[in-house]
């Protein structure tokens, strides 16, 4: 006799306002079954998880765990049904240990933490499944890789049979992301089930052993990992159309735009730089790759004027730039998409198009005297939400309604509209489905047709290669190596990654 | 099981914005039933005594508007300080450095008659800007939490200005702790005769007015709104914080110092102990109440000055004792505060279960 599922969810329904979110999605995970979860931006996949896990109530629909139906009010519901998720961000506490983070929220003995019984548990899963850390290491010390798998083990002490994965592989190496697919095909031997989410469709293909695909709140196919599949045939399905590659013509490096010698900030909270030397022409993508926290945002930040060096030089567009201001740099033609859209780049409570002019509102064109021009400032907002396709109920809306995708749209007509010359842009497509991806690669190729300069900072590798013409590799502060695109490869990337410099 | 959760909501529908005050004034008035049933009145009588009694005639009409001109300012001065997120608690404080402003230049026998009135209303916005300018430099350059230096504020301006008016500044006449009168010449016109309708109430309207062209109509509104909801965003965007936030606590504080410039010039004429019963800190309540809206100020404002005119004459009636205004004033702040969780979420009843 067949046992019954792991997991069944039957017409799961959940409408938001006016958009329907989750239109009766049916979804069955058998023990052992690594599900890939595929879907374009706002196609209801965080929506069905969410609801899974306890963080929206469902309007209609049936969750039955091993054949018997539960009802699922909050996270702790979920986690008692045997349902853990490790989320995009980490909710981990960096100032306590390994071990410590594994017994906050526990219930120990009276008073008393457990560490006994947390440390007993540990051993077992890294004998089960090799995942392996330190107990005793500080959290802020980890790597996000460790962080993540840390968020892994606390999901399985807290009894998780299945295991949801919302994009996990974003800010991992390739070699810690082989890792983790390693530990996923190890839980799936253990009769657990895994629900993986991601854009990256090589992953999706390489881990998963069934894979379903979600459009508009719908599931619009489902099919075993098998020799049929190809990643052409997922993104087909996930967009309902053909996708064709962004096409890059060969460009002739045209003058300097940005040129930095041996730059240095000050470390403390953040990681500092030592020494780093760049120069990026018009009409080149220069892609910067490294594990994060290796000094790549602070680099970003030092360009765009926000934080001050401490040493060396900066030079854009033939201008050397001493006063760190975003004014001054922007002045200079620079554009930025920052990594952190909604904290740094946009100003989610704020009508679009409010954000759409953040930074130039003290324009002539905007602005009169110190009075607003609305119309002017409306009919640019409606002028870039048509021209670059953001999906938005008008110019009104507050900011933060947007998807994911649409925001960064957002950001890309804000920035682009006034044609810089450099552009700096950190993990532009983290998050974006493949069709907001491809948009965005395009519009960075267009811009690099017109002699502008790029500067790529991306923990995609995938991103990196189609994109760029020469790669950085950051580590711990500074340039491991510059390579021309002919001559990388992801391995020896890779390598860089990880602060190992090829013996010559 | 059933229960309830909250939800985030996508967009708050427009109607709450005039729903929510007046859920949360109902909801205070319920509240606050209690205290007057433990006074031993009928509610009822009690609380048509508090709203009726301020409109019954046209002279309380008119004295409730009076009462409502220092609120006005006081409502704006947050509202314009929120807006930015500069958490102005000081307006106390700024109101009285412009009412002592006012006093200190209507009382100089030197000036020319013509000059006063004008003198008097730009010394008193100056006094209000420089004190509120104190905690705006303490927060931009060391980073000095502003709620409780604005707060903390308000008691070393309130007893320095009882210090002089015991020693150096105290009425030569009257030998009580009160400034002396300003001249003949520098009290305000009276708008309407035989009440006390002084040019204040007039300049509190047109302050609303102007604060609401400075947050709707001007690149500076516009910044104040960028560095209030996301001052990382809007520093990377080339704005500079700390210029539009000394910007905002200097016109904040010109508010307050006007609602103070007011009741020296339309009522008291000099400076004592009691000038102000808490206009500072019933602004607040009125700020939040209107929800940061300039236009929403002034029925806020309106609101209060109803129940604080019509307290005496609910004492008088029922002998519920006055302080229940103030009961009301801090209660409908919390109301409000509760009432606002509604403006990002939404609550969702679990349903029973079916099988």
């Amino acid at each position: 006799m067949e046992s019954p599922n792991l997991l069944e969810m039957r017409g799961i329904a959940k409408r938001f306002g006016a958009v329907q979110a989750s239109d009766g999605v049916d979804l069955t995970l058998k023990c052992g079954d690594i599900l890939g979860l595929l879907g374009e931006n706002g196609a209801g996949k965080t929506t069905l998880m969410n609801i899974l896990f306890g963080v929206y109530a469902a309007d209609a629909g049936r969750i039955a765990i091993d054949g018997r139906t539960i009802s699922i009010h909050s996270s702790a519901d979920a986690l008692a049904h045997g349902i853990g998720m490790v989320h995009q961000h980490f909710h981990l506490v960096p100032r306590l240990t390994v071990l410590e983070n594994l017994m906050v929220g526990q219930s120990g003995r009276g008073w008393r933490l457990d560490r006994g019984f947390a440390l007993g548990r540990m051993r077992e899963i890294e004998r089960s499944l090799g995942l392996r850390l330190p107990p005793d290491a500080r959290v802020g010390d980890l790597t996000i890789g460790e962080q993540q798998r840390l968020e892994i083990i606390k999901a399985l002490i807290r009894g998780a049979r299945i295991l949801i994965l919302d994009e996990p592989t974003a800010a991992l190496t390739p070699q810690e992301a082989e890792g983790l697919f390693i530990a996923l095909r190890a839980m799936a031997e253990q009769r657990m089930g895994v629900i993986f989410i991601s854009h990256k469709l090589h992953e999706i293909l390489a881990v998963t052993t069934r894979v379903v695909i979600m459009q508009q709140g719908r599931v619009v196919a489902e099919t075993a990992n098998d020799d049929t599949v190809s990643k052409k045939r997922l993104a087909e399905w996930m967009t309902g159309h053909e996708i064709t590659p962004p096409s890059k013509v060969s460009t002739t490096p045209g003058r300097v735009r940005l040129r930095i010698e041996n730059m240095q900030t000050r470390g403390g909270v953040r990681p500092s730089l030592k020494g780093v030397c760049l120069e990026v022409r018009g009409g080149e993508i220069l892609g910067i790759a490294g594990v994060s926290g290796n000094g790549q945002a602070e680099l970003a930040d030092v360009i765009a004027g926000v934080l001050p060096a401490s040493g060396g030089t900066l030079e854009i567009n033939g201008t050397a730039v001493s006063r760190f201001t975003p004014g001054v740099v922007q002045a200079l033609e620079v554009g930025r998409i920052p990594e952190d859209r909604m904290g740094t780049g946009l100003v989610t409570s704020l009508p679009l198009r409010n954000c759409m002019v953040l930074s130039r509102i003290r324009e002539r064109r905007f602005s009169r005297w110190g009075f607003l021009k609305h119309r002017a400032i409306g009919d640019f907002a409606d002028q870039q939400i048509r021209s670059f396709g953001i999906k938005a109920a008008g110019n009104h809306v507050a900011t933060g309604t947007l998807s994911g995708g649409n925001l960064q749209k957002a950001l890309l007509a804000r920035e682009l509209a006034w044609e810089p010359t450099l552009l700096l842009a950190a993990q532009p497509t983290r998050g974006l489905d493949i069709a907001a991806a491809r948009f965005v690669h395009q519009r960075f190729l267009d811009l690099r047709g017109r002699d502008g300069a790029i500067v790529l900072i991306s923990e995609d590798l995938e991103e990196i290669f189609a994109l760029s013409d020469r790669i950085a590799v950051m580590f711990e502060g500074r340039i491991m190596d510059v390579l021309d695109i002919q001559a990388a490869t992801v391995a020896k990337i890779g390598l860089l990654m990880a602060g190992v410099r090829e013996a010559a | 099981m059933t229960g309830i959760r909250l939800e985030l909501r996508a967009q708050c529908p427009w109607w709450l914005n005039i729903l929510l005050p007046l859920t949360a004034v109902g909801a205070t008035l319920v509240l606050c039933s209690g205290l007057v049933v433990l006074a031993g009145a009928d509610i009822l009588t009690a609380y048509s005594k508090l709203f009726l009694s301020s409109l019954s005639t046209a002279f309380n009409r008119v004295e409730t508007l009076v009462k409502a001109a220092p609120l006005v300012f006081t409502g704006l001065a947050v509202t314009v300080a929120f807006r930015a997120k500069f958490w102005n608690i000081g307006a106390e404080g700024q109101l009285l450095a412009g009412a002592m402003a006012a006093a200190f230049i209507g009382a100089r026998p030197g000036l020319p008659a013509w000059s006063l009135v004008p003198l008097m209303i730009a010394g008193g916005a100056l006094a209000g800007s420089a004190w509120a300018l104190v905690p705006a430099v303490l927060k931009t350059r060391y980073k000095v939490d502003d709620v409780v230096t604005t707060l903390l504020l308000n008691f070393v301006l309130f007893y320095a200005m009882m210090a002089l008016l015991d020693g150096p500044w105290k009425d030569p006449l009257s030998g009580y702790p009160d400034s002396p009168d300003i001249r003949m010449e520098s009290e305000f016109p009276i708008l309407l005769r035989a009440t006390r309708l002084h040019l204040g109430v007039l300049l509190a309207a047109l302050a609303a007015a102007g604060v609401w062209l400075l947050l709707r109509h001007t690149t500076l509104g516009f910044e104040i709104d960028a560095v209030g909801e996301n001052p990382n965003a809007a520093r990377y965007a080339g704005i500079n914080l700390t210029a539009v936030i000394l910007f905002t606590a200097a016109v904040s504080g010109a508010l307050a110092g006007l609602a103070g410039v007011g009741e020296v010039a339309g009522i008291h004429f000099q400076v004592m102990a009691g000038l102000s019963p808490g206009y500072g800190y019933t602004g607040i309540v009125i700020a939040m109440l209107a929800r940061l809206n300039p236009v929403g100020v002034v029925p806020a404002a309106v609101f209060f000055a109803i129940i604080i005119t019509g307290a005496e004459a609910m004492s008088r009636a029922t002998g519920v004792p006055v302080f229940l205004a103030d009961v009301i004033q801090g209660m409908a702040l919390v109301t409000m505060l509760a009432a606002l969780m509604l403006t990002q979420y939404r609550i969702r009843w679990n349903r029973p279960e079916h099988a």
